[in-house]
């Protein structure tokens, strides 16, 4: 137990002063990795800030019904008695014509376009505010409020959803695609420094198996290799994230200020994070293992 | 000196029988024991035919033969380094050509191997080179640097233990080579033209540095073409085996 765990210090001390040994390339390999990391990485806190906005359009969905201009009172009634009849609507709110003109003049600069205008323009119209997100119930009602007398148009946000929802499938293909891509990317990188580093190390493995090293040791310090340079890379590309996510939210809040809204991309939080760093420091000891297994068994001392 | 080399391993260390040839059926488990060991290299070159002898434990044993006598090739099949092509090859009792690949770097810890191109590494000192045994076989570092300049102290280099073996003259290159070798007491000795590139000075000086291990007990085999220098050390009662284009010569010394 104690030999074991003096080996495995022995090992990371290997590693360590061969990364010491080369700081510049091997600086630059964990930027390669950070940087190719960071794409996928990016996309994936992106997909999920969509999702997190989808989430919000998607919790107050809602139908919008236009009457026709010349829509009477009973039209208006038989519309909302078809409301009250369907489980998808959960309120409803009528917005009589007057009423709408009367809003929208309050509106900066419509006052005075609106004056010109001798009768008004819109319509009676009804807002509805579905029960939950069934979109197929809400399409039934859209269906007999449309076939109703006087119903000019009936406006179902769940098209919208329903786009948006598709859209977000394929922005969750595209990141899995491109983080496929770059895993693999990442695994060559790391099976290529391994490998030059096992031409260097040529007469220091040979020796090593000569005086009773175990393939298990000469593996070690390899394996430490790629998985700390899996790791830092992780640790660039969220650095990298972190800054480009800063930069973003800038402009962010300045748009979203003419929402009045205090909407801001979130970052990915510490367990994904983490996650995220086992994962690399995982891709680069995948590497590493697949370039020892090639390449090591070719050092036989003679 | 006890201290750094371990007693080789028999069972009873009783007065080694120096210039006796053990029978192949001896009491003592013999150290080393070869039995008709032929090596043919891939292309059909015989290095050695049916060689067979045995080395009792605590023998101090030299192969002596012209260069492409097979020299190195018998000694590389000890450490498993080369497998033999027939035969048996046998460390204390312990068949070495049909030992698992797994097995043998626990094998080659307990034979020091003197190289003739030494294989020295020069991107580190010449303590580090010593200590390089310990650490792959999991000493605490505290205890392996205390062995390893134990094992420099032995060849006289401890002074140096900072220099880079570059740095060091060939006498003293060898020397390294033989604390690196010992550093892991190990009950076997095995060395290859370990005097080929010296003057008659520090040839002397390492010679006594293995008569000095063959006196507490180990088994020492060294590979010489040097005629005058294994016949000095037959009239000192060391044993010669003669190697003539792969086969093993009359006894010289039997």
């Amino acid at each position: 137990m104690r030999a074991w765990f003096h080996q495995h210090v022995q090992s990371f001390r290997t590693t360590r002063a061969r990364l010491k040994q080369s700081p510049l390339s091997s600086a630059l390999n964990v930027l390669v990795i950070g940087v190719a990391l960071a794409l996928p990485l990016g996309a994936y806190v992106l997909l999920l800030n969509m999702q997190r906005v989808a989430g919000l359009l998607a919790t107050a969905p809602e139908m919008s019904v236009f009457m026709s201009a010349n829509a009477a009172a009973t039209d208006i009634a038989q519309v909302v008695s078809a409301i009250k009849a369907s489980p998808a609507a959960k309120k409803h709110r009528f917005v009589p014509r007057d009423q709408a003109l009367a809003e929208l003049k309050k509106n900066e600069g419509m006052g005075d376009i609106l004056g010109t205008l001798q009768s008004n323009p819109l319509p009676d119209a009804f807002v509805i505010e579905l029960a939950g997100s069934d979109t197929a119930t809400a399409e039934v009602l859209s269906r007999d409020l449309a076939k109703l007398p006087k119903v000019a148009h009936v406006h179902l946000d769940s098209a919208f959803i329903r786009r948006l929802d598709a859209l977000l499938g394929l922005v969750r293909i595209a990141v899995f695609v491109l983080t496929a891509l770059l895993a693999v990317g990442l695994i060559a990188v790391t099976f290529n420094t391994i490998r030059l580093q096992i031409l260097t190390l040529r007469d220091e493995i040979e020796v090593s198996k000569l005086i009773g090293a175990t393939n298990a040791f000469i593996r070690r310090p390899f394996f430490y290799l790629g998985i700390l340079q899996g790791g830092l890379g992780g640790v660039i590309a969220l650095v990298i994230l972190a800054l480009a996510g800063g930069l973003m939210n800038l402009e962010i809040a300045r748009f979203a200020a003419t929402y009045d809204s205090n909407f801001r991309l979130q970052a990915l939080d510490w367990q994904a994070a983490l996650h995220f760093l086992v994962f690399a420091a995982g891709l680069g000891w995948a590497g590493a293992y697949l370039s020892v297994s090639k390449h090591l068994w070719q050092i036989e001392p003679r | 000196m006890a201290e750094f080399i371990r007693a080789s391993p028999s069972p009873a260390k009783h007065p080694v029988t120096q210039n006796a040839t053990p029978a192949v059926t001896s009491a003592v488990t013999p150290a080393i024991s070869f039995r008709n060991v032929s090596k043919r290299y891939p292309g059909g070159y015989e290095a050695l035919t049916s060689i067979s002898f045995d080395i009792a434990p605590g023998e101090l044993v030299f192969i002596s033969g012209h260069s492409g006598a097979g020299k190195s090739t018998l000694l590389k099949l000890v450490p498993a380094i080369e497998r033999a092509s027939a035969g048996a090859v046998l460390i204390n009792g312990q068949n070495v050509s049909a030992m698992k690949r797994t097995a043998i770097p626990y094998l080659r810890r307990n034979l020091g191997l003197i190289f003739q191109d030494q294989k020295l590494l020069h991107d580190r000192n010449a303590l580090e080179n010593v200590l390089l045994p310990l650490q792959l076989s999991g000493s605490s570092p505290a205890e392996a640097a205390r062995r390893a300049r134990a094992a420099l102290d032995k060849v006289g280099l401890l002074a140096r233990e900072k220099a880079n073996p570059v740095t060091l003259s060939g006498g003293e290159q060898q020397r390294l080579c033989i604390a690196r070798a010992i550093v892991n007491r190990p009950g076997i000795l095995l060395a290859d033209e370990p005097t080929a590139n010296l003057d008659a000075d520090y040839a002397a000086d390492i010679m006594a540095m293995f008569k000095s291990f063959h006196d507490v007990g180990v088994t020492v085999l060294i590979a010489t073409h040097d005629s005058k220098l294994s016949a000095r050390h037959q009239a000192g009662g060391a044993r010669v085996l003669q190697l003539d284009h792969g086969r093993l010569g009359l006894e010289a010394g039997a």
